[in-house]
């Protein structure tokens, strides 16, 4: 870890001191597993995601190994069955989201000025829910028991007559429990960049990553309760019989599929919007220059977040509903592209009108637009119903979505890795090494995922273990396998630049990009308190303007260093006024606790142990009751806080 | 490529694809050229799949020319605006955001958005009030195939006459599959609890290869059907044989083989036409012999195949609902000797 720590002009060593005795955590085994530092966990969700996108990878390489040739007897039906289904399922919610919240977590207290997220201790919670929510579903996979009706779970075929054994109570369970995880951090994210910016700090000052992980949280907390009441309505039919689902009881599967892309089309969004953000967030430092269209931007970001909410039925196209409800979708779903496309020409123009800087960051985000723009004009097509009943369900649309969630997604996360690591390690990377693993991830995924396009036209059917030689599809699939060997080696390339960077790296400076957001304004790596003195913000590009700077350094006040206690500034949600000074909660063991609780009563719930379930649920409302006691504090404590 | 026309409105202009003919020509090699024996969707064989393809090329150029443009910008700013300067510039040229991102799109997208319109209204049309009709139900994990009004059944195996539009109608046993025949018409899912409706019109004679399109389960891999596109005559000779019993065993070897089916366990399961084995668990076979694979795409319609899938349809098609049978080693070619000779 860096200390060349030079002695912040604005605050004096006396208050360096007291702000290091209150926020710093000595390691040891008990702050491992108390810490509420939101920089500690926003690099433990990125670490815990990354593996299981490993994992989730892994499975990926099985599948197109046994696809590489036609009839291959590599994987048995139901174990590809199970491959494809939590490859999908961890990619989206173990990887794609938390990776995201994870950048959001460390990034978005250092962007907007503040010490720590709201409410650290649920961001605390929300890691280990998502950890042990991981491990939950993954766990079931050496067992024979992973979940094996596909992400989307459709009913009938996930229901207890079809599907018996744990498979879906896995998937059930498992979901119902990962999404307390991504609804706290949802939470958590909104109230911090409205209550925690730091002063100056208006709407219009806000950084586009933060708009976009917020606008983000919003659609979770709308979009996930549709998926959380089709998977308790799911786990109630499997398990205690009864008949949502149920066509023969009338019930209706439909049901099923309307409750899961009310949530699930929002959630490409949920996926895509947090990296456009990364893709805002760092385009200025290698192209000289804000990004081009700031208002723009966010009203793009906001409608999306809006209109997405009415898009959901172009995923069922194909079921036969009326065809005037296909049209206002069809319409919808055409909509929706514009915005995407206002972002995308505002980002061309800003790299039209800078002076580039090419290195492996913006190399990614080159990749991002080729790659997404692919993806984004095959998904206007999927908008025209007509189309979509012909290549949906085929690997065409395989080779869209691929090319919406890799470019979409895993282009601007590792743009953001090569951008955050100096940051976050306080190392930089390799730069050679890094542009290996772009060609060779770029090269890959356009290798793998091109010909998908084809076989889809050619009518191959998507999720099928395997296919005869006899229509022609293998030398595509060959190919797409090739491919997906090439992209894995990329992204091998990037573990190991990582580790190499923390291992052999030259330390990183402050701020090696001359970026334009306030955690350049940092150390590298941010101490425990983030900034010594809170900045007063006068621009949107606060580390660009000379009065934000100086507002840390020689204008310094000491209603911004803040030194008597864990504290930061509350401030107006539009205007950033300062408000008032708030107390931080200390590191808790309880977030572990609770989280734990938690575990053992979905465990329960998973075997059918209800006494044991009863007993969980018994110890999570006591630990939460335990939580929010109210602390015993001196009266001019409290009123300190005034 | 072989490009079928609508007959049903033969004084509509179809957008002619020649234009630009050397690109063109460049495409559609790579594109359709390349793709083998496959069920092509751009390799058309009626009126719905013509459409799709037709939109689709529609698609493929204005896609190709936006994508091109971005590509333009791109490679531009690479090559012209790379700089060691590092001071931080402004301006905001707004407009041209809204133009190229915005105004232009919408553009494109309201005139596409028109034609897909004009397409699903012209799918949505549907065959005449006296069309031929055909029940097809999905099961895990083959197509039962009916015709309204006889009793007959067969399955994996559809047959349509040419140059007229044949209404589907398509139920589930089981859990969702989806009903898509790429050179003929797109997808229809089979909604458990519900009926739904297509159709099927082919141009060409010929055989269309049609294929489970919703996952559903261990088997949703093999689930394919042929759909046979022939003169009327041989469509309504098809009708006859589904409604006449099954061929009577001509040898003594295919009469051993029929008591065998009939006596044995083959019979709670299936049914063969004129037998007294009328199961309704498994696929009606009684014109098995005739058929294109065995286990809905999953082998070729051999002796050699047919002999393994009745001792084992396990290592065939593993998770089938067929489990391995018990036949005496001596029945076993007196059984394969009946079922191939039901034509």
């Amino acid at each position: 870890m860096s200390t060349t720590t030079a002695p912040s002009p604005g605050a004096g060593q006396e208050d360096l001191a007291r702000l290091e005795a209150h926020w710093g955590e000595r390691a040891s085994l008990r702050s491992w597993f108390s810490t509420v530092d939101h920089k500690r966990i926003g690099r433990r969700y990125l670490v815990t995601a990354s593996l299981f996108f490993v994992l989730a990878g892994t499975s990926a390489l099985a599948m197109r190994t046994q696809l590489a040739r036609p009839e291959s007897n590599l994987l048995s039906p139901e174990e590809y069955n199970q491959l494809f289904t939590m490859h999908g399922t961890a990619m989206i919610f173990l990887f794609a989201t938390p990776m995201l919240f994870g950048f959001g977590n460390y990034l978005v207290p250092l962007m907007i000025g503040s010490r720590d997220m709201a409410f650290p201790k649920l961001n605390a919670f929300g890691y280990w829910v998502f950890l042990f929510a991981g491990l939950f579903m993954w766990a079931s996979l050496p067992f024979g028991a992973a979940p094996n009706g596909g992400w989307f779970a459709y009913v009938p075929l996930t229901d207890d007559r079809n599907t018996p054994g744990l498979h879906m109570d896995v998937y059930t369970l498992g979901l119902l429990f990962l999404g307390i995880a991504t609804t706290a951090g949802s939470i958590n994210f909104i109230v911090t960049a409205l209550k925690l910016r730091a002063p100056g700090m208006s709407l219009n000052r806000v950084p586009l990553f933060v708009w976009a992980i917020v606008a983000t949280a919003f659609m979770v907390i709308f979009a996930l309760p549709a998926l959380n009441l089709d998977n308790a309505m799911l786990f109630l039919d499997r398990r205690f019989g009864t008949h949502f689902f149920d066509p023969e009881a009338a019930g209706n599967v439909l049901l099923w599929q309307h409750l899961f892309w009310i949530f699930g089309h929002p959630d490409v969004y949920i996926i895509v919007m947090p990296a456009l953000g990364i893709v805002s967030a760092v385009l200025p430092a290698f192209t000289r220059r804000g990004v081009v269209g700031y208002v723009l931007i966010v009203l793009a970001i906001v409608s999306i977040a809006i209109i997405s909410f009415g898009v959901w039925v172009h995923h069922m196209f194909a079921t036969g509903l009326p065809h005037l409800s296909y049209s206002f979708f069809s319409a919808a779903s055409t909509i929706i592209t514009i915005p995407s496309g206002i972002q995308i020409f505002a980002w061309l123009a800003t790299m039209m009108l800078g002076r580039l800087v090419v290195r492996v960051p913006l190399l990614f985000l080159v990749g991002f637009i080729v790659t997404f723009v692919l993806g984004g004009l095959t998904g206007a097509m999927f908008a025209l119903t007509a189309f979509d009943q012909q290549v949906t369900d085929s690997y065409f649309v395989v080779a869209h979505f691929h090319y919406v969630l890799i470019g979409g997604a895993v282009f601007p996360i590792l743009a953001a890795i090569y951008y955050w690591l100096p940051k976050m390690t306080g190392r930089m990377y390799h730069e050679g090494l890094g542009k290996w693993a772009f060609w060779l991830f770029f090269t890959g995924m356009q290798v793998a995922f091109f010909p998908m396009h084809l076989s889809g036209l050619f009518g191959m059917p998507r999720r099928v273990y395997t296919y005869r030689d006899e229509p022609g599809w293998d030398v595509w699939n060959m190919v797409s396998t090739i491919g997906a060997y090439i992209l894995a080696v990329g992204l091998l390339l990037v573990l190991i630049g990582v580790v190499h960077a923390i291992r052999r790296g030259r330390p990183a400076p402050p701020d090696p990009w001359c970026g334009d957001t306030l955690e350049w304004s940092t150390e590298s790596p941010p101490r425990p308190y983030n900034f010594p003195v809170l900045p007063q913000v006068h621009s949107l590009h606060p580390t660009w303007d000379q009065p934000s700077r100086s507002s840390m350094a020689e204008d310094a006040t000491p209603d911004r260093i803040l030194a008597d206690g864990r504290r930061t500034l509350f401030t107006s949600e539009l205007d950033g006024r300062r408000e008032r000074v708030v107390e931080m909660p200390e590191a808790s063991l309880q977030p572990l606790l609770l989280a734990l609780a938690m575990l053992v009563f979905f465990t329960a719930m998973l075997f059918a142990w209800y006494p044991f379930a009863v007993a969980a649920a018994v110890a999570v409302a006591v630990i939460i009751a335990w939580w929010l006691w109210p602390p015993r504090r001196p009266e001019e404590e409290l009123g300190v806080a005034r | 490529m072989d490009r079928a026309h609508d007959l049903e409105h033969p004084g509509r202009r179809r957008p002619s694809r020649r234009v630009g003919p050397a690109l063109v020509v460049a495409a559609v090699l790579t594109l359709a050229g390349c793709s083998g024996g496959s069920p092509s969707t751009l390799d058309p064989g009626g009126t719905g799949a013509a459409r799709i393809a037709d939109l689709w090329w529609v698609l493929f150029w204005i896609s190709a020319a936006v994508f091109a443009e971005v590509m333009v910008l791109l490679v531009w700013a690479l090559v012209f605006r790379r700089g060691r300067d590092t001071r931080v510039r402004h301006g905001q040229p707004l407009r041209f955001v809204a133009i190229a991102g915005a105004g232009v799109p919408l553009v494109i997208l309201v005139v596409v958005y028109a034609l897909g319109l004009r397409d699903l209204a012209a799918l949505g049309a549907g065959p005449g009030r006296d069309a031929p009709t055909i029940e097809v139900t999905g099961h895990k994990w083959w197509w039962e195939v009916r015709v309204p009004g006889i009793d007959g059944a067969t399955a994996n195996e559809l047959h349509i006459p040419v140059g007229e539009r044949v209404r589907v109608r398509l139920r589930t046993a089981d859990v969702l599959h989806s009903f898509w025949v790429p050179q003929l018409m797109p997808k229809t899912d089979l909604i458990a609890g519900e009926m739904r409706e297509t159709w099927l019109h082919a141009e060409r004679a010929g055989t269309y290869r049609g294929q489970c399109a919703e996952y559903c389960g261990t088997q949703h891999a093999h689930m394919a059907l042929q759909v046979i596109a022939e003169p009327r005559s041989q469509f309504e000779a098809w009708l006859a044989r589904l409604a006449a019993p099954a061929r009577q065993p001509t040898t003594e070897a295919e009469r051993r083989g029929q008591q065998a089916f009939v006596q044995g366990s083959c019979a709670g399961c299936h049914a063969i036409r004129g037998t007294g084995a009328d199961a309704r668990v498994g696929p009606d076979l009684s014109d098995v012999g005739s058929r294109w694979s065995i286990g809905a795409g999953a082998v070729p319609n051999d002796a050699g195949h047919l002999g393994g899938w009745i001792v084992n349809p396990q290592t065939v098609k593993p998770g089938s609902y067929m489990p391995p049978q018990p036949v005496d080693a001596q029945r076993l070619p007196d059984l394969i000797a009946y079922l191939r000779s039901l034509e």
